[in-house]
């Protein structure tokens, strides 16, 4: 899992740019209203969109007539699954974005109407008749295991096991990782403990619904304005949706409202093209909220089981996992990354993870910050907090103990470089909050977590303008302030200031390929491509001042924002600025430019350790949470203040999945709280203060040492808040959400059981 | 669909009497325009009060306070006498959504909308506060607590309209108090509301009493049982817990995505307790 | 359907406009005047980022009918900074990194200012509940109170 050596651990004993924290480039439009978001733009004689929504978990569609819908006056066309195309790469995604032969979850897309109004296209909704025959339904995880479920796809044969099943099912897959015996490590524990947990579905929860305008000229010369996370994965996927050549379609990205992972593949955005080619207008169209609960792309819900073994000094002997994830109506729950994240933060000798992936008639879930880990780290960390309890040791010290150190072989195969678990869990045991008094009803939980981070395809450029300011394009939606971390990047390594670099968000027609903003992956991977453009600019530069100088370009070098004559030998000559530089440009060879293409590789990995403080009323069952600390490893913190900003987002996400946030079903497989009514994110008046500690442990795999941060921070809090509710409830609970009624139950049968 | 703005009650109700379609009362339009947006109505006409006068203030009224059926939550939080009269209806009314929905929601319409679930009725029940109602036969005055029919169902007549809700003279060394259960603090619709509103004798004994209950069956409830167990009691421990289980026992609750049979029936008596506690000591109660 | 006329105020500047009867304010705003600050998260009143003020009090423009607005004074996230002069609520989200996305930080501007005018002193907690309103899920709040608070306390020595 090496990457290059890319450290420079001199240069980091310096840095001037890094690690401060200067405004943003995009803020001064965001705070007064003026940046332009998914649903801001509009397109000269635009038609707006709707979508018709199957009302049934699981029914064939018998027939689809739109006769009367498209009489209607005002409404310009009509389409349905016959209007993309039927090769298309991914099918999974070809039958999500509009359902086929069977629509397979409440919400699951039927048929869509532009028209010249949003009132007129909702009124043609009503009018497509749809003939359904309704199927039996499951939204369960275990219940879809069951052999007498209904099945989902005729065609799904469990994929990882030894032999191919007969008969098919919901299990699209088994994943299976670990080393060594678990068998053999539990006959050398002093205590294991074995526990089930469950965990609800949640959603991203961003504020901003789905949106994009969509323009298909006759020529076919096409342009999507969309809110993503990855507008050339938005473009490779409605190529092929849609049967179009690549360079036909330029997407570009808006300014995006949140994603965690949930705007990183395709809904509307196909169906929007679909609608303008057949309308020959723009189509512009925009999700509700409510479609954004049923018909976007939200987590896992899992059902687990964790066996840990431990001897009475601390040391675990033996980790075991088995997890069973569903993931919506297609294939592809993160149940593998799951297993793979499950033990990361321990060096066993004895290791096993089993994962499978099942399908239920609820939508096809999305990536969700770190997807897959928060689930089985919840149970794994809840299993130690008990047995630490059982064998009376500080929770810390049982963590430090077996934790994952430098070179230690990872519970999902290769060996961990250098990692910074032990330094977090060393700062959080430091932590006064570890110290701090607890009242009744009040407890404490901790917990670790992890997460791999990414690297992936990345293609950056760097301008160095006429007047010696430096503009930045790069291909990674900017999602949390990432504009301001390049142009820190770039400012330091060109030593020039941060304010005259400037960094946009390219389209699809302006560069190569890009992997999505996802992974954690942008201030490494984005960062390293601009770091390394910026080398070759200066590198330029400097030839170009030794041309003028008339000296080898070898006797030049670069400091302070200047080109030097490398010593007296060299020549007597002043320094030559950025701007003189740039401004005698044409006469040197015309534009200076960097540019950095790869496929970034050396994302180390990123561990986090959290501490919360939450107060059980024992007699409702509500938690209120008192105190939350993140310890996280950063690598190296570009912008500290985004930094911490992604530890307290991560945690609080964490804090709503563990306590109130679920996707609840009814028995007629409908979602019943598609609202944020009901579907109870964490508000401000829920928290306290949200204290953080940056540790930096340099990921030798980039220059400065960034590790992504973005995705650890969510990990930990399941089972950090489980421990801490545990402790203060007096009972262990394992089922998320903790929400009050399942609390006061718990607290109730504990008394019954003590009576 | 119509929209109306009269500047009289009277219009209001002619044009509410003589619509044929679906017609539909904007005061706050918290949950009106919610559910237009949803298509779950599409109502023909709607009528807005909020440019009729008489509606729209908190006027003292033989010692008692009349509240206008387009004045807002936040205001009602904002009239200083008021709050000081009936802590505990201001405080039911002020728990209704957020700041923002608080600046437009209204009593009124909390109570017309006949949810039960309601955060400004339990107090107001506990209260018993009187409606004024105006529609094609003049003005009539019916008891806050006989208006919700069921939930979403109202015993108003067509082209009927609330007025006003007028809260009486509080007798000295009196006191109220609403105590909701949400799994948040802020943003949620009650799983359990309990208002309870009292008055003490001057050695501190209860000598009336009234308990509303929210969000535990199809209305909000006026428990008298509940009433009963802290009247000429000094609430002490023995009467908190007849109070809890009259509370708990009145409940007839469901399932559902908010809470559990079991969970409301509990909590109910829980917060009856804690209720009565706050308004006793509000009397002035030790 | 029959389009309305309305004349209002938007953020001092008079303004005139037809709408239908259905119409929100926010659709107002944002389809008829092209006034995108505001936004909509969820239509029912529950994310506030559709957040503005009307004759000075806080609400959620989707909330309201925009036939409703005659004669009122309606202020919106446009209106908040004076030219390029902006806000203190403004100018210390800016400071305090208090936004990671942005699409909350119009309703999170406009509630915060509402908030100073009418308490110029609030605690962490008057802060936190009421912005309770006004979902964010970027940053867990934290940095959004802060600035609030330092907000306040500029305000407060000015």
């Amino acid at each position: 899992m090496a990457g290059n050596q890319e450290f420079d651990a001199d240069r980091a004993q310096d840095f001037r740019v890094v690690g401060t924290r200067p405004a943003r480039p995009d803020g001064m439009d965001k705070v007064t209203g003026k940046a332009r978001f998914g649903a801001d733009m509009n397109m000269p004689g635009q038609l707006i969109g709707k979508i018709l929504r199957s009302p049934h978990p699981h029914a064939r569609i018998k027939s689809i007539d739109a006769s009367e819908a498209l009489a209607m006056p005002g409404v310009k066309a009509v389409v349905t699954a016959e209007d993309f195309n039927a090769d298309a790469k991914d099918r999974d995604v070809l039958t999500n974005i509009m359902a086929r032969d069977k629509a397979l979850y409440e919400g699951h897309a039927v048929a869509a109407v532009a028209a010249t109004s949003r009132i007129k296209a909702q009124q043609a909704l009503k009018r497509i008749k749809v003939n359904y025959e309704i199927l039996p339904h499951v939204t369960d995880v275990d219940a879809a295991m069951q052999p007498d479920a209904p099945i989902l796809h005729d065609d799904m044969f469990t994929q990882g096991l030894d032999e191919k099943p007969a008969k098919p099912s919901n299990i699209n897959a088994r994943h299976e990782f670990g080393h060594g015996d678990v068998e053999k490590g539990f006959a050398q524990a002093d205590i294991v403990i074995e526990r089930d947990f469950k965990t609800a579905a949640t959603h991203q929860g961003y504020i901003e619904p789905h949106a994009c305008v969509a323009n298909v000229g006759a020529d076919g010369m096409s342009e999507l304005w969309v809110c993503t996370q990855g507008h050339f994965h938005v473009r490779s996927q409605c190529a092929s949706l849609l049967g179009m050549d690549v360079s036909r379609l330029r997407v570009t990205a808006s300014e995006i409202g949140g994603g965690f992972g949930g705007k990183t593949t395709v809904f509307i955005e196909p169906v929007a093209l679909a609608l303008s080619r057949k309308a020959g207008r723009p189509v512009k169209l925009v999700m509700t909220r409510e479609e954004v609960f049923k018909a976007s792309g939200p987590t896992a819900s899992s059902s687990m089981r964790v066996k840990i073994g431990v001897k009475k000094d601390g040391t675990i002997t033996a980790g075991e996992a088995s997890l069973n994830y569903q993931g919506g109506a297609f294939p592809g729950a993160p149940a593998d990354f799951g297993a793979m994240s499950a033990f990361a933060c321990y060096d066993l000798e004895n290791v096993k993870a089993v994962a499978f992936d099942v399908v239920t008639n609820r939508p096809k879930g999305a990536a969700y910050r770190a997807p897959g880990a928060p689930m089985s780290v919840f149970a794994v960390e809840s299993v130690v907090d008990e047995l630490a309890k059982e064998i009376g040791m500080d929770p810390f010290d049982l963590r430090l103990k077996n934790a994952a150190r430098d070179g230690s072989k990872s519970s999902y195969g290769p060996k961990f470089g250098k990692i910074g678990l032990v330094a977090c869990l060393e700062a959080a045991k430091a932590h006064p909050h570890y110290a701090a008094p607890l009242g009744p009803n009040q407890g404490r939980g901790v917990a670790s977590g992890f997460w791999f981070n990414f690297g992936g395809e990345t293609c950056s450029n760097l301008n160095v303008n006429e007047d010696g300011t430096i503009t930045l394009a790069v291909g990674t939606p900017d999602i949390g302030g990432s504009r301001a971390s390049m142009c820190i990047m770039v400012a330091e390594e060109l030593e020039v200031p941060y304010e005259r670099v400037r960094a946009i968000v390219a389209d699809t027609s302006a560069l190569g390929f890009n992997d999505t903003t996802e992974g954690s992956r942008v201030t490494f991977s984005s960062g390293m491509a601009l770091i390394k453009a910026a080398r070759k600019a200066k590198e330029e530069m400097c030839k170009r001042a030794a041309m003028m100088w008339d000296i080898p370009a070898e006797a030049v070098y670069w400091a302070e924002g200047a080109a030097h004559p490398s010593g007296p030998n060299a020549g007597d000559f002043e320094p030559m600025t950025i701007e003189e530089i740039a401004g005698s440009a044409a006469k040197t060879g015309g534009p200076i430019a960097g540019h950095h293409e790869y496929n970034a590789d050396g994302a180390g990995v990123s561990f986090g350790t959290h501490i919360v403080d939450t107060e059980v009323d024992p007699e409702t069952g509500y938690v209120k949470i008192l105190r939350y600390t993140v310890v996280q490893d950063a690598g190296k913190a570009i912008h500290p203040d985004y930094v911490e900003g992604q530890f307290q987002g991560g945690a609080v996400q964490g804090i709503g999945w563990a306590l109130n946030e679920e996707y609840i079903y009814g028995e007629d497989g409908r979602l019943q709280n598609a609202t944020f009514l009901d579907y109870r994110l964490p508000v401000a008046s829920d928290l306290p203060m949200i204290d953080t500690v940056i540790v930096e442990v340099p990921n030798p795999g980039h220059p400065y040492g960034v590790r992504g941060v973005g995705e650890t921070g969510i990990v930990p809090p399941l089972a950090a808040l489980a421990n801490s509710v545990s402790a203060a409830a007096g009972v262990r609970l394992t089922d998320l959400p903790m929400s009050p009624p399942k609390v006061l139950k718990a607290i109730g049968a504990t008394k019954l059981a003590a009576e | 669909m119509r929209y109306e703005a009269p500047g009289t009650i009277e219009e209001a109700a002619t044009l509410l009497a003589r619509e044929s379609g679906i017609a539909r009362v904007l005061a706050g339009g918290t949950d009106l325009l919610v559910q237009l947006r949803a298509g779950m109505i599409e109502p023909d006409l709607v009528v807005d009060v909020k440019r009729i006068p008489a509606m729209m203030d908190i006027v003292e009224e033989n010692g008692g306070f009349r509240i206008g059926a387009g004045v807002s939550c936040a205001r009602m939080g904002e009239h200083a006498a008021l709050v000081a009269a009936w802590p505990g209806v201001v405080e039911g009314a002020e728990l209704i959504g957020s700041t923002q929905v608080q600046g437009r929601a209204t009593m009124t319409g909390n109570l017309c909308n006949c949810g039960p679930a309601a955060d400004s009725v339990p107090g107001l029940v506990a209260a018993k506060a009187v409606a004024t109602v105006v529609g094609p036969e003049g003005r009539r005055e019916i008891l806050v607590k006989d208006i919700p029919a069921g939930p979403g169902k109202s015993n108003l007549k067509k082209g009927e309209i609330v007025e006003s809700i007028f809260l009486p003279k509080r007798p000295e060394r009196s006191g109220d108090a609403y105590l909701r259960f949400i799994p948040r603090t802020e943003m949620d619709i009650a799983v359990v509301g309990v208002g309870v509103s009292l008055t003490l004798d001057a050695d501190g004994t209860i000598t009336e009493a009234g308990v509303g209950l929210g969000a535990v069956a199809p209305t909000v409830l006026d428990v008298e049982d509940a009433a009963k167990a802290i009247i000429g009691s000094k609430l002490d421990e023995a009467a908190l817990e007849k109070l809890a289980a009259a509370a708990s026992a009145a409940c007839n609750p469901i399932n559902d995505k908010r809470g559990t049979i079991e969970f409301r029936v509990d909590v109910a008596g829980v917060l009856a307790k804690r209720a009565a506690k706050i308004a006793y000591k509000r009397a002035g109660g030790k | 359907m029959s389009g309305i006329h309305v004349s209002t105020t938007i953020n001092g500047d008079q303004i005139d406009y037809v709408c239908e009867p259905e119409e929100t304010m926010l659709d107002v705003l944002r389809d008829r005047l092209g006034m995108t600050g505001a936004k909509e998260g969820c239509s029912t009143g529950d994310c506030g980022a559709c957040s503005i003020t009307v004759d000075g009090r806080l609400t959620c423009s989707c909330l309201m009918l925009g036939a409703e607005a005659g004669g009122h004074e309606i202020g919106t996230v446009e209106g908040v900074a004076q030219g390029n002069e902006l806000h203190p609520v403004q100018q210390k989200i800016l400071d305090h990194a208090a936004l990671q996305c942005g699409v909350c930080t119009p309703g999170i501007v406009v509630a915060a200012k509402a908030l100073l005018e009418k308490n110029p002193d609030p605690t962490e907690t008057e802060v936190r509940y009421w912005l309770a309103g006004n979902l964010c899920r970027c940053t867990g709040y934290d940095k959004i109170i802060r600035a609030v608070m330092d907000a306040a306390q500029e305000l407060r020595s000015a």
